[in-house]
């Protein structure tokens, strides 16, 4: 019955469907990465390059601070989004009065779509018009403004990321908890165990399969965000929001910079795969010497 | 769970304070979306309040009486519906194999697809528009603006969180159970159909649901990848921030247009998203 071929089989149409429109345009990419193609070049054809994109983009210096800033943004917003996912989840675990109406509510910003995540939060942000920097300045005095302070920026798009994506972890993580078996941790308890002990010892370790798909999904959406933070702020002031995808995106688009995009796109697909199997090396092992 | 009865009063307080922040920071930037459809022109830039005043109705009536909206409103829900049933049939195929064969290789495969999800979109643009334009012609038909595009396009993203999703969940439903079919003379197409998508349907609407507002939601593909037919909701939102100024008001009525029929969707399948997620965690 379990003959490799009908294995192979029930795999082939996923496969299919990757291959054709997810290799070959990544094997496309990766052979424009070698050549130099400029649409508004005195050419305008792609001419061999050889490893010069890749040299051009360790000296890029706006490339690797938007680089940088990528994974300041990355980290900072999945951090909290998670803590805060798990906080929340654990709490919905059991019942309380108005805990559908706070969940539903909770799932909201998941269905708005980015580019209206983006302008909403634009509206909200811009001086003159929008309400927080009305109400910050009337109630505390604070200026705010995130179209000259790149702190404000920066903290805004965070602040954003947060709102749209802490319902997702709040979700897988609530899956996770709900069904993870009561006794481990009753008997703990009544073994003496203090609530924290038991959430060190015997919940983080149990939820780690559920946390690092979380955090994978998680880490790979914000490292490639574009569109909330292009509306929201332009990818300014200067380039303290120009995320790497932006700032992909912009060398693609109006400049038609292709072997140099797709050098830069290779670069931060490899850099996130690498981080991601590091993740899992990590995480998988401090999470069997914990069980 | 660390949640027994023992909860205290304190522990009470603490609970539904945080869910009142928290739903107050989740529905002020909804609320002001909705405030700003609510106004014309002239009234949203006056001073910042959460009052509306008068309703300009202008906002909601004009793109729901546009043709053009209208069919975008219907691409989009043709392009994430298809997309996410058909990414769910997949993924249910796929994460079957994956979970009860010993292929060679399936490890690697595995984290292969999920890379999948990890580039960078925007350079993936121009050999996408090749690809659509050059090599996906039949005459003069070609993938390009078309709906059955986007639906493939959709699966190179969505496919890899699938997989990912309804691998737990395979991995989760004891083999003993399809063991036990095969033993009573069962099809492997019976068992999948009768054992393996029943016990894993709530997690494949988890699936579903996801994709299919993943799909709903996706901007920088369908606005480089279609022109007139096949364009959708997000697009036509982009279509409001225009070289003489953005037109705010309808830009946010779009936007609240454009989560009801998510949103009914969401409270459909919220309980199933919760069961499903939980069934996909139960392992070892």
């Amino acid at each position: 019955m379990r003959s490799n071929r009908t294995g192979w089989g029930l795999l082939s149409p996923t496969l299919l469907i990757l291959i054709i429109i997810g290799l070959l345009p990544f094997l496309y990419v990766l052979v424009v990465g070698f050549f130099d193609w400029n649409v508004f070049s005195a050419t305008g054809r792609p001419s061999w390059a050889g490893a010069n994109n890749y040299r051009r983009l360790v000296f890029d210096s706006d490339f690797l601070f938007s680089l940088r800033r990528t994974f300041a943004f990355t980290g900072i917003a999945v951090g909290i989004e998670m803590v805060l996912g798990f906080l929340l989840a654990s709490t919905l675990v059991q019942d309380f009065p108005g805990k559908a109406v706070f969940r539903t509510i909770h799932a909201l910003p998941l269905l708005v779509a980015p580019i209206a995540v983006g302008a909403t939060w634009r509206l909200l942000t811009i001086p003159g018009l929008g309400l927080v920097p009305f109400y910050l300045d009337r109630w505390f005095g604070f200026d705010y403004r995130t179209g000259s302070y790149a702190t404000h920026a920066f903290v805004t798009t965070v602040f954003m990321d947060v709102w749209h994506w802490t319902p997702f972890v709040t979700l897988t993580m609530l899956a996770g908890l709900s069904s993870l078996p009561r006794e481990p941790m009753e008997q703990a308890l009544v073994d003496g165990a203090n609530r924290a002990q038991v959430l060190r010892f015997l919940t983080i370790p149990m939820m780690m399969p559920v946390i690092v798909t979380t955090l994978f999904i998680r880490l790979m959406d914000a490292l490639r965000i574009v569109d909330e933070v292009y509306l929201l702020t332009g990818g300014g002031p200067g380039l303290s929001t120009h995320y790497v995808g932006i700032y992909i995106w912009r060398a693609v688009l109006p400049r038609t910079d292709y072997g140099y995009g797709s050098a830069m796109s290779l670069l931060v697909l490899y850099l996130t795969i690498v981080l991601a199997w590091l993740l899992f090396i990590v995480l998988s092992r401090v999470g069997r010497q914990q069980s | 769970m660390m949640t027994n009865k023992s909860r205290s009063t304190l522990g009470w307080i603490g609970v539904y304070a945080l869910w009142i922040v928290m739903t107050l920071i989740t529905l002020i930037p909804i609320y002001w979306m909705f405030v700003i459809s609510a106004r014309s022109r002239v009234q949203l830039f006056s001073r910042p309040s959460f009052i509306i005043s008068s309703f300009y109705q202008n906002n909601y009536i004009e793109p729901l009486t546009n043709p053009t909206f209208q069919r975008y409103l219907i691409n989009s829900i043709v392009i994430a519906t298809s997309n996410a049933l058909l990414v769910a049939t997949l993924a249910v195929l796929a994460t079957y194999a994956l979970s009860r064969w010993k292929l060679p290789g399936s490890d690697n495969i595995f984290f292969w697809t999920i890379t999948n999800r990890m580039a960078p979109p925007a350079a993936f643009l121009l050999p996408l528009f090749l690809l659509y334009t050059r090599v996906f012609k039949l005459g003069d038909w070609t993938m390009f603006d078309t709906r059955i595009g986007l639906i493939l396009l959709y699966c190179v993203f969505n496919l890899p969180f699938a997989v990912w999703l309804m691998k737990g969940i395979m991995d989760g439903i004891p083999i003993e159970l399809d063991e036990a079919a095969f033993v009573d003379g069962a099809s492997m197409w019976t068992v999948l159909t009768r054992v393996i998508v029943p016990l894993a349907a709530p997690g494949i609407a988890v699936t579903v649901i996801l994709t299919w507002i993943f799909a709903w939601n996706e901007y920088l593909f369908a606005a480089q990848l279609t022109s007139v037919n096949a364009r959708t909701i997000t697009t036509g939102l982009a279509e409001f921030v225009t070289v003489t100024g953005t037109n705010w008001g309808e830009m946010a009525a779009v936007a609240m247009i454009s989560m009801l029929p998510a949103l009914v969707f969401l409270i459909f399948v919220q309980r199933y998203i919760v069961m499903g997620l939980t069934f996909g965690a139960v392992k070892e």
